[in-house]
């Protein structure tokens, strides 16, 4: 038992000291020839324009939120996908409660206009 | 492979029935226009008194649900009916408060429907997974709830206060499931118990998991020292949601407390009992002796919210102390009496604090005796309630959680609880004496009481004379309801 924690305990510390050592290294020996093209902000390869800390439409944040609350509720789908054939009519009938009360929030948001990206 | 069955269901059909209300109430929101916001709090009503009448109308047969996850037993049942009837009382208090303020969105209710739902799962569940899910469902809806007022800082602070600290709170307490997991390999409470009362599975990891699972709840019940939030949250929430969150949430996280701590630390031996033993104690005195020195009602009362947990610890410790069913049965009391209490004072406060709640300081109340008699009479017999005079629901609450800690032996909490509900005596009273004994105009509203708040605040004083004069009833069912624990 104790042991297995030690394995753990020596593997943080070559972890540790390894990275450590390379970023030293590559800090200590590497070759540093700053220019202004080097130290600007790497945009996909696209000449930078301004600066990013600007104001946001809230609607980017709204959007952003609700595509990730879907997404994530949609996961679950894939679950009963994989088992639908031994779940038959029982699985069926809760996976179908659970996509209209997801159908009920779709409603909601839509109703009140979170999708509306004119507003 | 498991399917549902019809009795399991049936099982959790009040959970159910208002998670439907909740969800039609939030699908029908944005269909209903601006001004007529009041059907869905009716409906939302409706929907707490069909979740009552389902249990009248089919008695569920006590017993296990859903693989052991969710225990119905005359506890849960309790505590089910406590939550609706807080439910409904909110709802009601709530409807005209919304009107007035102009934050009539019907949310308010669904988010009040789906925090009983998690409340009730949180009482009835006998897996440590399903309780965490049921403290989360009821405490995201109070969040919001919580900042419900959106234009009024106070309320954003009381909001973001309580989201921050209660996440931090439920983070303890997962991380106390997960140290139960990860030492005895099950979170089911009834295997845990079996598992734990052998000889030698006690150790030092046992205990920190289950102090863990202590700080979260005490985070959820406000007691010394995880009660520097309420005072804040509780003032800055609107009033009828801090009467909701003083009472539903708080009350169960005691049912939890009271399911995990006598179900399992049974065996502990007393370090248990000590920690329990000692926050009371801190709790009651911290929450009396702060709020003698409060201006402003909302946070006098919020540390009495304070002190009173101190006094169902008490109730608890004597629990754990004697083993008997005296002391969860007066925990279940105090619960209950204390909600009716403190739900009436809080939705009156809502009503007199006037539009915007402008009005909160004690000095606002000065002369409302002469000016506003039936709300000053009403808010007389709160007060007079919640600091334990006798013939209100608060005496006998008090009395039989103070009999019970005497009978387990523990005389110096005991004396400790006495004195404290001495101390709450002056700063209960002070209102009452500003109220009828200063002069001055009051700075309260004098409206009359609107219909559905008026029926509230009567259901409130009926239940806590019902209690202060007739306990026997209610203290008969506390005790049968408190049967099924160990």
């Amino acid at each position: 038992m104790e042991s297995g924690y030690l394995t753990i305990l020596i593997y943080i510390g070559a972890v540790v000291f390894l990275s450590a050592a390379i970023l030293g290294m590559s800090a200590w020996v590497g070759v540093k020839r700053p220019t202004r093209e080097k130290l600007s902000p790497y945009e996909c390869g696209i000449q930078p324009v301004g600066d990013a800390r600007e104001r946001f439409s809230i609607s980017f944040y709204l959007v952003g939120m609700l595509f990730i609350l879907f997404d994530v509720e949609a996961v679950f789908l894939y679950p009963w996908a994989v088992v639908y054939k031994e779940l038959k009519w029982f699985g069926f009938t809760e996976m179908l409660l659970y996509i209209l009360i997801l159908l009920a929030g779709y409603v909601y948001i839509w109703k009140k206009g979170a999708l509306d990206w004119s507003r | 492979m498991t399917t549902v069955s019809i009795p399991d269901v049936m099982r959790i059909l009040p959970e159910l029935i208002l998670a439907g209300f909740a969800i039609l109430v939030m699908l029908f929101e944005p269909f209903v226009p601006a001004g007529r916001k009041r059907v869905l709090g009716w409906i939302a009503l409706l929907g707490v008194l069909v979740a009552g009448m389902a249990f009248t109308w089919a008695p569920p047969n006590a017993g296990m649900a859903f693989s052991g996850s969710i225990a119905a037993d005359g506890f849960s049942y309790f505590f089910i009916f406590l939550f609706l009837t807080i439910a409904a009382l909110a709802l009601l208090g709530s409807i005209n408060y919304l009107e007035r303020d102009n934050i009539h969105h019907a949310e308010y209710y669904a988010l009040i429907l789906f925090s009983t739902v998690g409340m009730c799962f949180m009482a009835a569940s006998a897996e440590l997974i399903m309780i965490f899910l049921g403290l989360e469902i009821s405490s995201l809806s109070t969040y919001v709830l919580a900042g419900f007022r959106r234009h009024d800082p106070r309320s954003n602070e009381s909001a973001m206060k309580y989201f921050l600290l209660g996440s931090f709170a439920t983070a303890f307490f997962l991380y106390g499931i997960a140290f139960v997991y990860g030492l005895t390999g099950t979170t089911n409470l009834v295997d845990l118990a079996a598992d734990l009362a052998q000889p030698g599975k006690w150790s030092t990891l046992t205990r920190a998991a289950l102090i863990l699972m202590f700080v979260g709840l005490a985070f959820k019940v406000s007691t010394v020292p995880f009660q520097i939030w309420t005072p804040d949250v509780y003032q800055g929430a609107p009033a009828p949601v801090t009467a909701f969150l003083s009472t539903g949430p708080k009350a169960a996280a005691f049912a939890v407390l009271v399911r995990i701590f006598l179900g399992l630390a049974g065996p502990s031996g007393p370090a248990a009992f000590w920690v329990i033993w000692i926050s009371a104690a801190l709790t009651m005195t911290v929450g009396n002796f702060a709020a003698l020195l409060q201006k402003n009602v909302k946070r006098m009362l919020a540390y009495s919210a304070i002190a009173h947990a101190g006094y169902v610890l008490v109730g608890l410790a004597a629990a754990m102390a004697s083993g008997s069913t005296e002391g969860a049965s007066a925990v279940l009391f105090y619960l209950a009496a204390y909600a009716f209490m403190n739900v009436g004072a809080f939705l009156l406060i809502a009503h007199l604090a006037g539009p915007g709640e402008g009005r909160t300081e004690i000095s606002d109340f000065t002369g409302l005796g002469r000016a506003a008699p039936g709300a000053a009479a009403c808010l007389t017999v709160f007060m007079l309630s919640l600091s334990g005079i006798p013939s209100t629901a608060g005496f006998f609450a008090k009395f039989y959680v103070f009999r019970a800690s005497v009978h387990a032996g523990l005389i110096g909490l005991t004396i400790i609880a006495v004195l404290n509900s001495v101390v709450s005596v002056y700063y209960y009273l002070n209102l009452v004496v500003t109220m009828y004994m200063r002069e001055g105009e009051p700075q309260a509203a004098r409206t009359p009481m609107p219909l559905p708040l008026y029926s509230a605040i009567a259901a409130s004083l009926f239940a806590i004379f019902y209690l202060g004069l007739y306990p026997n009833h209610f203290l008969l069912l506390s005790t049968l309801s408190s049967k099924p624990l160990p």
